[in-house]
């Protein structure tokens, strides 16, 4: 067996025995990403050198003792839109296509105290604007379970990166289910934490209210180590939130006896594909057979989820992309005749499809004589559907339900089709609307061989619970151990 | 000026103040005027991808501070609003501000007028980002292209935006003179239109005396000084009548003053067809302003103008005028307050600085801050006077060589030798010289013309290059020609 099959709990553990070193690890993560990536496209950008060298470094130090940081030479794959100081950060996008970031996200900062190794920055929807990664620049990531499909999105190439032994753990960002849902697309395991449980200092903003950033892992336990070195307070976010972080590990015991969890019903409709319906119920099953009590609650705004998100997150985007303009970085279209032209060519010429059609519409949303119908309405609906999670939670621990309505689907299939696209977030934007956290994990595969995926949500910062529902779960199953053959 | 009685005006300002934090509002760069371009900035104040702001704890105690003095509600709870729009000075393409729940509202400031007291409403005051700045040449020399510096992006602003409660161009005049005053002794800001510290745009309009609604309104821009303001206020209401009288509408617009020409004109309307889209900051949380917060603000507000010229008033015994004159700078009032503590004659002092420095100080364009005599060289220069050293005539000599020099009037004193001759003796020899050389106005003065006695003194003065003691040579003057009788 590979070093970069293993998870990072199992590597952490054969360093701790000194069976193996960062370097070794490293080496393997990067034969395997020579082997497969030219067929899935897992990255924007690989630093095989930095990641070498920083292995190296770590290698050393803890060779003299000098240090002892939670993911030692542990390989992590960044999502592109998440600054590290001296690197390009792309966001998948033609108009910072040669942006290097001066500074560093606190995200990376925390990784980096810990021991994390950079391996590469990995592929995305342009800007985080999607759920197939198709709408990246440099080209689409594929399926590593079935090179016609689409691995999910927007932090497609994180969850292809860990599905495929590509790295050991991954970073993304979710804003409407931008982790949870690769993640299912995938078979991996992805943690959209609270709003406000991770800085999102230095992650290049889509929607800032809903934005954030998340682990990815190949099981519920490399997911929790990754959650302890990213959790936290940060000053340079007043978004963050100022609790202490509970050590994330401690949840991971197999014990669920008399947690309650709820099926909403809402969640169980038409335009749920069968198999997935089927898969979610059986791990609803296997909860209760270990001891979890189900319940069926109600989530009665739910519908109104993807249009309240379709209102909200654009009109920020509207806001947070306006930057993007040439004049101070990234791409300025050449030779144009007046400020106004350049602001259009350059935007123009920059930005893709999807992106535009965003910024249009939240242009449009925010509006004189539009406001009010628009942005004032959505952020009024969001409150109903944050207060359905509220009395939900009154009476469960955690929500049970599908991450996508379907498994991944195929590459091209819905390109044309912005809106049957939306709606493969149906079930995951709703969290980030309530700002609660939420998982996915791997509950089976469809008649093709692709992955489904279970989410569980949970009230805010109560992470733990997701965590000891996963890893109990996961404790009773195999979903997570199976690879993918490339 | 003329207006016509049968038409009212009414202004309403915009004032933009920046704060004078050590950092911006929303990262920890430098503040400092003047600094080599783009030296002041980082990630956060250009605008890169990903980062946040975070606000300036200081800035909303300046903001609050101001707030409670012009008698303003202060918010239990506001909120940040972002302000779009595209141009090269501003990073992120938005201004970060406050819209719908601004940090206070409801106020007003007192200000005297020809009519006496009278309020000016405060409708509101909130926070904002500076933009940065944009050039068009380098010197003299124009450049292919612009050129941005983004020192002064995201400095801290405080808008200050009054009611429609301003009459006239002179009150508009008196109502910026006044909230300087204040803001300055706040120690807020700087208020140094030539600066940019303080900025001030006024929405004008005039209607029929009695009328109820109000006129259409133009808002007037590009003033850099009071006066200015008060010029352009005056062209712009003068403007507005004669259009109404030679029966046009007045258009709603913005309108630039021209300095050269004294003159307003439209903005290209293009240049003003913004629809800023504002909604509420995702990236800041709503600002909450607790009565503890208010109260530890609240303790830290010195004594303001007007407490001041009461006090001038009662303690030291001057004019109503006087006081309202030394106290309407912060500076000016501590200076002499610090002349008072040092020479304890406050009617000389008021004297002193009302005619000999602040003559001296317009007349070489100088703030108080700048003057080259400091109050303990004023005070020891009274101190000469009264001890008799030299006289008050000569002071003022001393004084003027003081201010050109910077140096101590003991040392001009002694250089000069300037000190005053007292000895009777001395005086009585020189007298009898004038005497001898003056026969002509001897014999004028035997003949009774009073007249004579001040020639013959202003020649012992112009002996002694007016050192000798007045009252002496009077004295001594009038004895010698008596005993000559």
């Amino acid at each position: 067996m590979e070093l970069c099959e293993l998870t990072a709990h199992e590597l952490l553990e054969k360093m701790e025995r000194k069976e193996i070193c960062s370097k070794e690890i490293v080496e393997s993560v990067y034969s395997r990403i020579n082997q497969v990536e030219a067929r899935l496209h897992s990255f924007v950008t690989l630093t095989k050198e930095e990641a070498m060298l920083q292995a190296r470094k770590i290698d050393e130090r803890l060779r003299k003792g000098e240090f002892s940081g939670k993911l030692a030479g542990i390989p992590v794959a960044v999502k592109d839109n998440i600054c590290i100081r001296n690197g390009r950060t792309t966001c998948s996008s033609h108009i910072l296509e040669n942006f290097v970031s001066p500074y560093e996200a606190t995200v990376v900062n925390r990784l980096r105290e810990e021991g994390a190794v950079f391996i590469g920055k990995t592929n995305m929807d342009e800007f985080a604007m999607g759920s197939s990664t198709e709408n990246s620049y440099f080209g689409i990531t594929r399926n590593p379970w079935n090179l016609d499909y689409i691995p999910g999105g927007s932090s497609g190439g994180s969850a292809t990166a860990v599905a495929s032994n590509e790295t050991i753990l991954a970073i993304g960002s979710d804003t409407g289910g931008s982790i949870r849902q690769p993640a299912a697309c995938c078979g991996v395991v992805g943690l959209k934490p609270t709003y406000g449980r991770v800085s999102r200092y230095g992650l290049v903003a889509f929607a800032s209210s809903l934005d954030q950033i998340g682990p990815f892992g190949k099981d519920v336990e490399d997911v929790a180590i990754l959650m302890n070195v990213i959790s936290g307070h940060d000053e340079n976010d007043s978004t963050s939130v100022n609790l202490d972080v509970p050590d994330f590990t401690e949840s991971l015991i197999e014990h669920i006896k008399g947690v309650r969890i709820g099926i909403p019903k809402e969640y169980f409709v038409e335009g749920l594909d069968v198999e997935v319906e089927r898969a979610v119920k059986k791990a609803v099953e296997v909860l209760k057979s270990l001891g979890a009590k189900p319940l069926e609650i109600s989530l009665p705004h739910t519908e109104y989820g993807v249009a309240v998100y379709y209102l909200i997150a654009p009109s920020e985007a509207s806001a947070n992309l306006a930057r993007y303009d040439g004049v101070r970085y990234g791409y300025r279209s050449p030779e144009t005749e007046d400020l106004l032209e350049e602001y259009e060519k350059t935007r123009g010429e920059g930005f893709g499809a999807e992106v535009k059609r965003r910024i249009m519409l939240g242009t449009y949303a925010l509006s004189r004589g539009y406001y009010d119908a628009y942005y004032l309405k959505a952020q009024k609906v969001r409150t109903l559907i944050k207060k359905d999670f509220d009395d939900a939670f009154e009476k469960v621990d955690a929500i049970v339900t599908p991450t996508a309505p379907t498994p991944a689907f195929k590459i091209g299939e819905k390109v044309d089709d912005p809106l049957q696209m939306y709606l493969s977030d149906i079930f995951t934007i709703s969290a980030n609307l309530a700002g609660i956290p939420g998982i996915s994990l791997p509950c089976g595969f469809s008649n093709k061989g692709l992955p489904i995926g279970l989410q569980l949500l949970a009230k805010p910062f109560a992470e733990g619970i997701l965590l000891r529902i996963g890893y109990t779960y996961q404790q009773n199953t195999d979903w997570h151990r199976r690879k993918p053959k490339l | 000026m003329y207006l016509s009685p049968f038409f009212e005006t009414i202004i309403g300002l915009e004032v933009h103040v920046q704060l004078r934090t050590n950092s911006k509002l929303f990262c920890g760069c430098s503040t400092e005027f003047g600094a080599a371009p783009n030296t002041h900035t980082c990630p956060v104040c250009t605008g890169m991808p990903g980062v946040l702001p975070v606000v300036n704890r200081t800035a909303v105690e300046y903001a609050i501070k101001s707030a409670i003095t012009l008698n303003c509600e202060v918010a239990s709870r506001s909120i940040f609003a972002r302000k779009n729009y595209f141009y090269p000075d501003l990073p992120k393409n938005y201004q970060i501000s406050q819209y719908e729940e601004p940090l206070a509202e409801n106020g007003y400031l007192e200000i005297g007028t020809n009519s006496g007291r009278k309020r000016i409403g405060i409708t509101r005051i909130n926070l904002e980002e500076d933009a940065g700045k944009l050039l068009h040449s380098v010197g003299s020399r124009e450049i292919d292209g612009s050129l941005v510096d983004f020192n002064r992006c995201g400095v801290p602003l405080l808008e200050i935006v009054s009611a429609p409660d301003i009459k006239s161009p002179e009150e508009a005049y008196t109502y910026l003179t006044a909230l300087k005053s204040i803001l300055k002794y706040l120690e807020v800001s700087d208020c140094d239109m030539e600066k940019g510290s303080l900025r001030c745009d006024a929405n004008v309009s005039v209607r029929i005396s009695g009328e109820k609604k109000l006129g259409v309104k133009t808002e007037v821009k590009n003033m850099n000084s009071f006066k200015a303001i008060q010029k352009a206020l005056q062209y712009e209401v003068k403007r507005q009548v004669k259009a109404l009288k030679d029966g046009e509408r007045i258009i709603q617009e913005t309108r630039l003053w021209d300095e050269k020409s004294e003159r307003t004109d439209p903005m290209r309307s293009k240049e003003e067809a913004h629809d800023y889209r504002y909604f509420p900051e995702p990236d800041l949380v709503p600002l909450i302003v607790d009565e503890e917060w208010m109260e530890k603000i609240r303790k830290t507000i010195p004594e303001l103008p007007d407490e001041r010229r009461e006090r001038f008033i009662r303690e030291y015994g001057l004019s109503e005028y006087d006081a309202g004159v030394l106290t309407a700078e912060k500076a000016l009032a501590e200076y002499f307050e610090q002349v008072v503590k040092l020479y304890r004659n406050p009617k000389v002092v008021t004297n002193w600085v009302m005619v000999e420095l602040l003559g001296r100080l317009n007349a070489a364009n100088k703030i108080v801050e700048e003057s080259p005599v400091s109050p303990e060289q004023l005070a020891g220069l009274l101190g000469l006077i009264e001890k008799g050293t030299i006289s008050g005539k000569i002071a003022k000599a001393v004084f003027e060589e003081m201010f050109s020099t910077g140096k101590s009037p003991q040392a001009i004193v002694t250089e000069k030798k300037l000190v005053q001759i007292t000895d009777e003796k001395e005086i009585g020899k020189i007298v009898e010289d004038v005497l001898k050389e003056n026969l002509d106005a001897v014999k004028e003065y035997r003949k009774g013309k009073e007249k004579a006695l001040s020639h013959l003194v202003g020649q012992v003065m112009r002996k002694t290059q007016g050192r000798a003691n007045p009252e002496l040579v009077n004295k001594i003057l009038k004895e010698k020609l008596a005993s000559l009788i």
